[in-house]
């Protein structure tokens, strides 16, 4: 799960680490207030959503007067902005944070990651901050510093001095920096983070370390343990479709082609994805209604993705495991009714009772065609688009 | 041969009382699997259809000789019930859970460093050496006992493929389900190594996906140390960067991960890599045939 920049630097402060001062505003009437909160001009409006890319994006802006300050923020609370991460619906604009301008002598990088090969948690650092880390890594790999941290002792004092001393800093900010780099690890291990990464983490023209950028994401699978975080969700810089969605504990991502597609199973609905681009057409969406399935389940995965206007051939692919085949059918067949569905359907079932599955689509009246293994199913797939284009 | 497991695996269920635990448990049994007992705390000396119950793995490993255990618990308490089976000196266990969090899962292998337990998932379907043993989820009647090895990070997608095989009327020596999760037990590395030494079984298939260096890592063990021949497929060619595809693990991130890197690098080192999910099954038959 991601988080707000602002919602990661009010974790910050729980550890300890240094932000610049500053306020958040939601409407363009608290400006003001917020402004004076935030200190001296001039002070930078930064916009809040879920993506990086926000400075090209024109989602970072320096004001220099309290009016000037109302008139950027009116141009973008509210508003959608497009970053080179955003892809071009862009994310909502809700949250401003209004922090103070600091004379920056060095841009740091400092980041926190787990090393799947490995298996351990490891602290990424560059001398090179600013940058996209993954710029440093491929281009300049010698200016990035590993260090991995062994799961039985965690990051010990010594190996954040070693960090410390591959930046090339004054030996005199040895103990601030070390102390950044062993909260934000507490905070990580903490707060099941996935990532937690301070780009720039600055040095300031007088001396203080401070994280100028936060970012931080939080593992799904550890929310249950952490409500505080869960809480910080903001449902708005998602899809509505996804949101909806993950109400029913289906896995949706919209995509951008035409064939709607529901799957049972993550690596299987990629394969079906994947097939249907191989037939020629492009999948509307990701969807995958899981091994454990309910027939309501399935009714709510063809609503959502009925609700997908794109969508032109609904295609469905299930190999029946513990999701049995027929209590696939009863779903698909309610909702064929409910919805009154009137797109082509191509149906392809495999698996646990798949018999009783095909009687019901059978004798449900309603045509739907079914296909006999994924090649045959993809073929039919692409034909029915081809009518439905008038081909 | 098979690997891992076979006809005198006896195996343990942790969590045979839960609903997941009871439905598969029965399965199982139904598929010929020999299951010697169950773990649910506070449940022990009780009997679940005639398998006795305990309340600690060490308990029911010291009563029944298992040797293996498939683990059902809820994914807060899955890290500690795999923690449990290894050190209780279990040598193959199966952690089906989906969910765990993945700083558990660290926490996990830094254990089990140096120990000899095999550890397969979490989030799997599991592991079954066709007509011997099945540990796990997967629908059993779907494989036929024979000779191709299968390593995959997927479920429903490694049925599929086991399908296509089984129609066309070839068999499996074991089906290995490594997890969907970022951090795993056994990985391709290790697999291909026990499939390249198991006599009976003449080639391997590895169904992939986006996400992580797991496929490269198998790529290059492949040119190194491999005879057999190796067939590949990479899920997600389509999918969006960023984005969790389902599968924890199933993410592209900054340019590593992504699919096309991988077939790239697989096909560099000599694995046929199938781009039609449509195919594999035949791809596998006309390798084998190239190779005879």
């Amino acid at each position: 799960m991601k988080i707000h920049e602002f919602q990661a630097k009010q974790l910050f402060n729980a550890y300890n680490i240094p932000t610049p001062k500053g306020q958040i505003a939601t409407s363009t009437e608290e400006i003001p207030r917020a402004v004076e909160h935030a200190g001296a001009f001039p002070l930078v409006l930064k916009a809040q959503v879920h993506a990086g890319g926000r400075g090209k994006g024109g989602g970072i802006k320096i004001v220099n007067t309290v009016e000037e300050a109302i008139m950027v923020s009116s141009g973008l609370l509210g508003k959608t902005l497009v970053t080179p991460q955003t892809g071009e619906e862009g994310k909502p604009i809700n949250h401003l944070l209004i922090e103070e301008v600091l004379h920056v002598a060095k841009e740091l990088y400092l980041g926190i990651t787990v090393d799947r090969i490995k298996t351990c948690v490891t602290v990424l650092a560059s001398a090179e901050g600013g940058m996209e880390i993954e710029k440093i890594a491929a281009g300049t790999p010698e200016k990035l510093f590993i260090e991995n941290i062994d799961p039985g002792i965690g990051l010990r004092p010594f190996q954040a001095n070693r960090i410390f001393f591959s930046l090339g800093l004054d030996p005199a900010l040895s103990r601030k920096m070390s102390g950044i780099i062993l909260n934000l690890y507490r905070l990580f291990i903490d707060k099941d983070c996935s990532l937690a990464e301070i780009n720039p983490l600055i040095v300031t023209k007088g001396g203080d370390i401070i994280a100028l950028d936060a970012k931080i994401n939080v593992d799904d699978n550890a929310l249950y343990r952490h409500p505080d975080i869960a809480s910080l969700r903001d449902l708005g810089q998602e899809n509505p479709l996804e949101v909806e969605a993950s109400r029913y504990n289906l896995n949706y991502i919209k995509l951008k082609g035409n064939v709607g597609c529901m799957v049972n199973g993550a690596g299987l609905a990629m394969a079906t994805m994947d097939l249907i681009k191989y037939v020629g057409a492009a999948p509307a969406n990701f969807l995958d209604v899981g091994g454990g399935a309910t027939s309501q389940m399935v009714t709510e995965g063809l609503k959502i993705l009925l609700s997908d206007t794109d969508v032109k051939v609904i295609f469905i692919n299930i190999f029946g495991g513990i999701l049995r085949c027929d209590t696939l059918a009863k779903g698909v067949v309610e909702a064929a009714r409910q919805l009154e569905i009137k797109l082509p359907m191509v149906i392809r079932l495999e698996g646990t009772n798949v018999e009783p599955g095909r009687q019901i689509f059978a004798e449900s009246g309603l045509s739907f065609t079914v296909a006999n293994g994924m090649g045959d199913a993809a073929e039919k797939v692409a034909e029915a688009l081809k009518r439905v284009n008038g081909e | 041969m098979s690997i891992i497991i076979d006809q005198h695996t006896k195996v343990l269920i942790q969590g045979i009382t839960g609903n997941e635990g009871a439905f598969h448990t029965r399965q199982m049994v139904e598929y010929g699997t020999d299951v010697v007992g169950g773990v649910t705390p506070g449940k022990g000396s009780q009997k679940f259809e005639g398998i006795p119950v305990f309340n600690t793995v060490k308990a029911a490993v010291d009563a029944t000789g298992a040797n293996a255990s498939a683990i059902f618990v809820p994914p807060p308490f899955a890290a500690d019930a795999i923690l449990e089976a290894v050190e209780a000196g279990i040598e193959v266990v199966v952690c089906l859970t989906e969910g765990i969090p993945t700083i558990d899962m660290i926490t996990v292998r830094h254990y089990m460093k140096g120990r000899k337990t095999i550890l397969i998932g979490p989030n799997t379907p599991g592991i079954i050496s066709p007509g011997k043993c099945k540990i796990g989820v997967m629908a059993g009647y779907i494989h036929k006992e024979g000779s191709i090895g299968i390593i995959s990070r997927s479920g429903t997608l490694t049925y599929e493929v086991v399908d296509q095989l089984t129609k066309r009327g070839i068999g499996q020596s074991t089906c290995v389900g490594i997890g969907g999760d970022p951090v795993i037990g056994h990985k391709y590395v290790d697999l291909l190594e026990m499939f390249e030494n198991d006599k009976d079984t003449d080639a391997i298939v590895i169904i992939g996906e986006i996400g992580g260096q797991a496929e490269e890592q198998a790529a290059e063990y492949f040119k190194e140390y491999m005879k057999k021949p190796v067939v590949a497929f990479i899920a997600g060619v389509t999918a969006p960067p960023g984005r969790r595809m389902g599968h924890a693990g199933a993410i592209v991130s900054g340019g590593v991960g992504d699919a096309a890197t991988k077939i790239r690098t697989l096909e560099a080192a000599g694995i046929t890599v199938v781009k039609n999910p449509a195919e594999i099954g035949q791809t596998v038959i006309s390798v084998i045939r190239r190779c005879k």
